[in-house]
């Protein structure tokens, strides 16, 4: 093999793994991000039933309900529109009524939101970004205040 | 007094790398040795005075003194010792100033045992080292001081999140910093290597132990935190492709390469500038994580503060040593003279092969981890790029790496015959087919992927002991022969077959894992049974404990198979009032096999519990192949030819042949 082939060779396996590997990429980020919205925005645009979307918010005050059988239903707000969550499992440590939740899953077909993975603060004073967000949007923020605090960790229900 | 001592010792650490960044530099370049005489003495003096630092931040954590408002804000008086020491870090600043001691402990290192090094290239190395410590010391003295005092003082502090108070976690970071930091100085290496112009074997046999020392402080730490998130987070997931775990990954796998790419060039003189972009980019992907990690810009457990301030020094620390190396790479990357023409079949190739599949897995893991915030930066859009992206991504590059691990350290150099290979491995292929089919037979009703999984596992255990059994001759000579060849086969070979095989029996746990975990949530009264994989859980009754900062609910569940009492199982509930947070432990039983794995959860109407249980086969097995993985990293490490310095010492011993 002369030293030309050599080096065709190598380029030739070079790119063809850089192919492959951005081609993967391409496919993937079509297919299998999680889009993150406010009960707003599901409400303006719409989502499929049975798209996995990340619902941001916080946790209605009053709202929160045990079912039968380790499941329970709580809303999730930002003050313009609120959807109804259910999820089966247990909560994370820090879950509570008035606080940031953001509950991953997917809309049924009856419209009701059915979690899988439910992430809520490790803090009191700490809010998850994407809530933070949300809220300005809406324009029900209360303020920087909330933001700017110490160690801020999420819970578990599933890691973030 | 003592918080104004270690702040001034931080100062001081500054001026001082301020010299040492400067003078022998300039010293290195006219060949003064007065000049160059100063790296020395500067690097070893830096470290003492960040150790003073470091030391005093760890004396005030241990008095708890809230008078400090790190201490304050992240310790308590009650708490247990081992996590008043850990809250050092346990926090941004503190664990910068963590950073920074490690970095110039390896430039003390340097300076202590580097003496065979031609005196240019260690002034330019420490030189290069105390760049990146100015940066970080300023970045801390300007946005991060660790002891700002409080006034009035507090009687009692915040605490320490409970997360963050468990022994693993404890000692995760600094492993952790330890391998980040530990890539500075192959970092250091390449960008004096390239203004020295001159790349060498004796050049690659340096950065190869600190490639390798970095490598293992990295693969312990990712570990810990595996295991940590494992056990603590209440459902058994291992590793969640979440933006600070891949953060850690990335020089990970960099490093990897690296380690690889280092052989080439120490051996055969070959891939000499692109070890020194691998070497680069390792300690870029490194600050990176520092970056993400640090700026607040992703929210996880880990990011500790959200200052936009501290965020944006970071980015500038990022742009200017990333951009500086790769133009310095771009300017003077030409000089290096290459060598060593390689068969496309050959160790050269196959290790290059290697380097181009970890290239494009880094590449896949830094899309996934940065898209979302480049898409928010642009768009707003919010989007999270969760296991999926990484199934579709990361796990088909990195299997086809994993197919060809064994057949790798089989070939020879230069050009390598393929067929004898391949017959070594037969044995290997064998016994994957056969765990193929058996895994196939046992568990049919798995996903349909996790045969093949279980194959590879099988592959890389045996093509690990088959290079050992070609190596000894094993069967092809008498036992004794072969034992005597074990004995003194070099550790760095046993060290790579370890590797090798740990990573193939981690291939076992993670496939194990992910294909067959049974999960059962519930709600039980006191006793009440509910039944998992064969197992029979009785919740018997909750009681409440009082820990040394802590309350804890207890549930006693009580395990017993087909009619067979194997004890009880305490997952708590514990509630910390100074911090006024909650923490679930789950419980843990394990056979070596599979994990039998409890959690309590919140008490549901009339007066039931819900229990969650999982049953994660082969789980330990991650952990152990991570703990094989070390043991070949600290083998070959311990190699004799690998020792820092060896290379020096055996062209002396040359010398007077000459």
């Amino acid at each position: 093999m002369t030293r030309k082939q050599r080096r065709a060779t190598f380029i030739f396996v070079s790119l063809g793994i850089l192919g492959l590997a951005a081609g993967l990429v391409l496919f993937a980020l079509s297919d299998s991000v999680t889009f993150f919205y406010s009960p707003s925005e599901v409400a303006e645009r719409g989502v499929e039933p049975g798209e996995r979307i990340r619902l941001g918010g916080l946790v209605e005050e009053g709202s929160f309900q045990k079912l039968t059988d380790a499941t329970v239903r709580f809303n999730v707000t930002d003050f313009v529109e609120t959807m109804s969550v259910i999820y089966r499992g247990v909560l994370p440590d820090l879950f509570r009524e008035g606080q940031g939740v953001v509950a991953e899953g997917a809309v049924q077909a009856d419209g009701s939101f059915i979690a899988d993975k439910v992430l809520a603060k490790h803090d009191e004073n700490y809010m998850p970004p994407e809530v933070a967000a949300a809220l300005k949007k809406s324009g029900n923020w209360q303020g920087e205040g909330a933001e700017a605090s110490h160690s801020e960790t999420y819970g578990q229900g599933s890691y973030p | 007094m003592i918080a104004e001592l270690g702040h001034f010792a931080l100062v001081l650490a500054f001026a001082v790398s301020l010299v040492q960044m400067t003078v022998p530099m300039v010293g290195a370049h006219r060949r003064d040795a007065q000049l160059i005489g100063i790296a020395n003495p500067a690097a070893l003096l830096q470290f003492l005075l960040v150790a003073l630092a470091f030391g005093a931040l760890v004396w005030l954590f241990v008095v708890s003194d809230f008078s400090v408002k790190l201490v304050f804000d992240n310790s308590h008086s009650e708490k247990p010792m081992i996590f008043k020491v850990s809250g050092v870090w346990g926090n941004h600043e503190g664990s910068m100033v963590l950073w920074v001691l490690i970095l110039a402990l390896f430039g003390a290192m340097v300076a202590l045992f580097g003496n065979n090094l031609p005196d240019t290239l260690r002034a330019r190395v420490l030189g290069v080292q105390a760049s990146i410590a100015v940066a970080f010391l300023l970045f801390i003295l300007i946005t991060s001081n660790p002891f700002l005092r409080l006034d009035p003082a507090p009687f009692e502090g915040r605490g320490l999140n409970p997360i963050l108070q468990d022994r693993a976690l404890a000692f995760h970071p600094p492993w952790l910093y330890a391998g980040y930091v530990g890539f500075s100085m192959t970092f250091s290496f390449a960008i004096a290597a390239l203004i020295e112009g001159k790349v060498d074997a004796a050049w690659a046999r340096w950065v190869r132990p600190w490639t390798l020392a970095a490598w293992l402080s990295l693969t312990i730490g990712i570990a810990m935190g595996s295991w940590w998130a494992y056990y603590t987070l209440g459902w058994g997931g291992f590793w969640f492709w979440d933006p600070v775990e891949n953060a850690s990954l990335m020089p990970w796998i960099a490093g990897t390469a690296l380690l690889h790419s280092a052989i080439v060039a120490e051996k055969r003189g070959a891939l000499k500038s692109w070890t020194i972009l691998l070497a680069i980019l390792a300690f870029s992907l490194s600050l990176l994580g520092t970056f993400l990690v640090r700026s607040g810009v992703l929210t996880s457990v880990h990011a500790f503060a959200v200052d936009p301030a501290r965020g944006i020094f970071i980015l500038g620390i990022l742009i200017v040593f990333v951009g500086g190396s790769l133009a310095l790479y771009a300017w003077r990357a030409p000089l290096l003279k290459t060598g060593g023409i390689f068969a496309p079949v050959s160790r050269e190739g196959a290790l290059l092969m290697n380097n181009l599949l970890l290239s494009a897995a880094v590449a896949s893991v830094f899309i996934g981890t940065l898209y979302p915030l480049l898409l928010d930066a642009i768009s707003g859009a919010k989007i999270t790029v969760g296991p999926p992206f990484f199934n579709y991504t990361f796990v088909p590059i990195f299997v086809p790496l994993l197919c060809l691990v064994p057949l790798g350290p089989l070939l020879g150099w230069k050009r390598a015959d393929v067929k004898a290979a391949a017959e070594r491995l037969m044995a290997a292929a064998g016994l994957a087919f056969i765990a193929c089919l058996a895994t196939f037979a046992v568990a049919h009703d798995g996903p349909w992927l996790a045969p093949f999984g279980m194959a590879l596992a099988v592959w890389l255990v045996a093509g690990a002991a088959s290079e050992i059994a070609w190596r000894i001759r094993l069967f092809s000579t008498p036992l004794s022969q072969s034992l005597d060849r074990a004995r003194r086969l070099p550790r760095a070979a046993w060290g790579t077959a370890l590797a090798h095989g740990g990573l193939g029996v981690a291939v076992a746990g993670i496939v194990g894992v992910t294909a067959w975990q049974s999960e059962l949530i519930t709600t039980l009264a006191p006793g009440e049974s509910a039944e998992i994989a064969g197992y029979t859980l009785t919740l018997e009754r909750v009681g409440m404990r009082d820990g040394p900062n802590y309350e804890a609910t207890v549930g006693v569940v009580r395990v017993s198979q087909g009619g067979r009492d194997l004890g009880v199982l305490m997952p708590e509930k514990r509630r910390f009032p100074a911090e006024r947070q909650e923490k679930t432990e789950p419980a843990i039983r394990t056979n070596g096999f599979a994990d039998l794995y409890v959690v309590l959860g919140e008490p549901a109407d009339d007066g039931k519990w819900v229990v969650r249980a999982y049953r994660n086969n082969l789980a330990p097995w991650i952990w152990i192949g991570g703990i094989v993985m070390s043991i070949g990293g600290i083998m070959s490490l311990a190699d004799r030819r690998l020792r820092v310095g060896a290379p020096t010492r055996a062209r002396l011993r040359a010398a007077p042949a000459e």
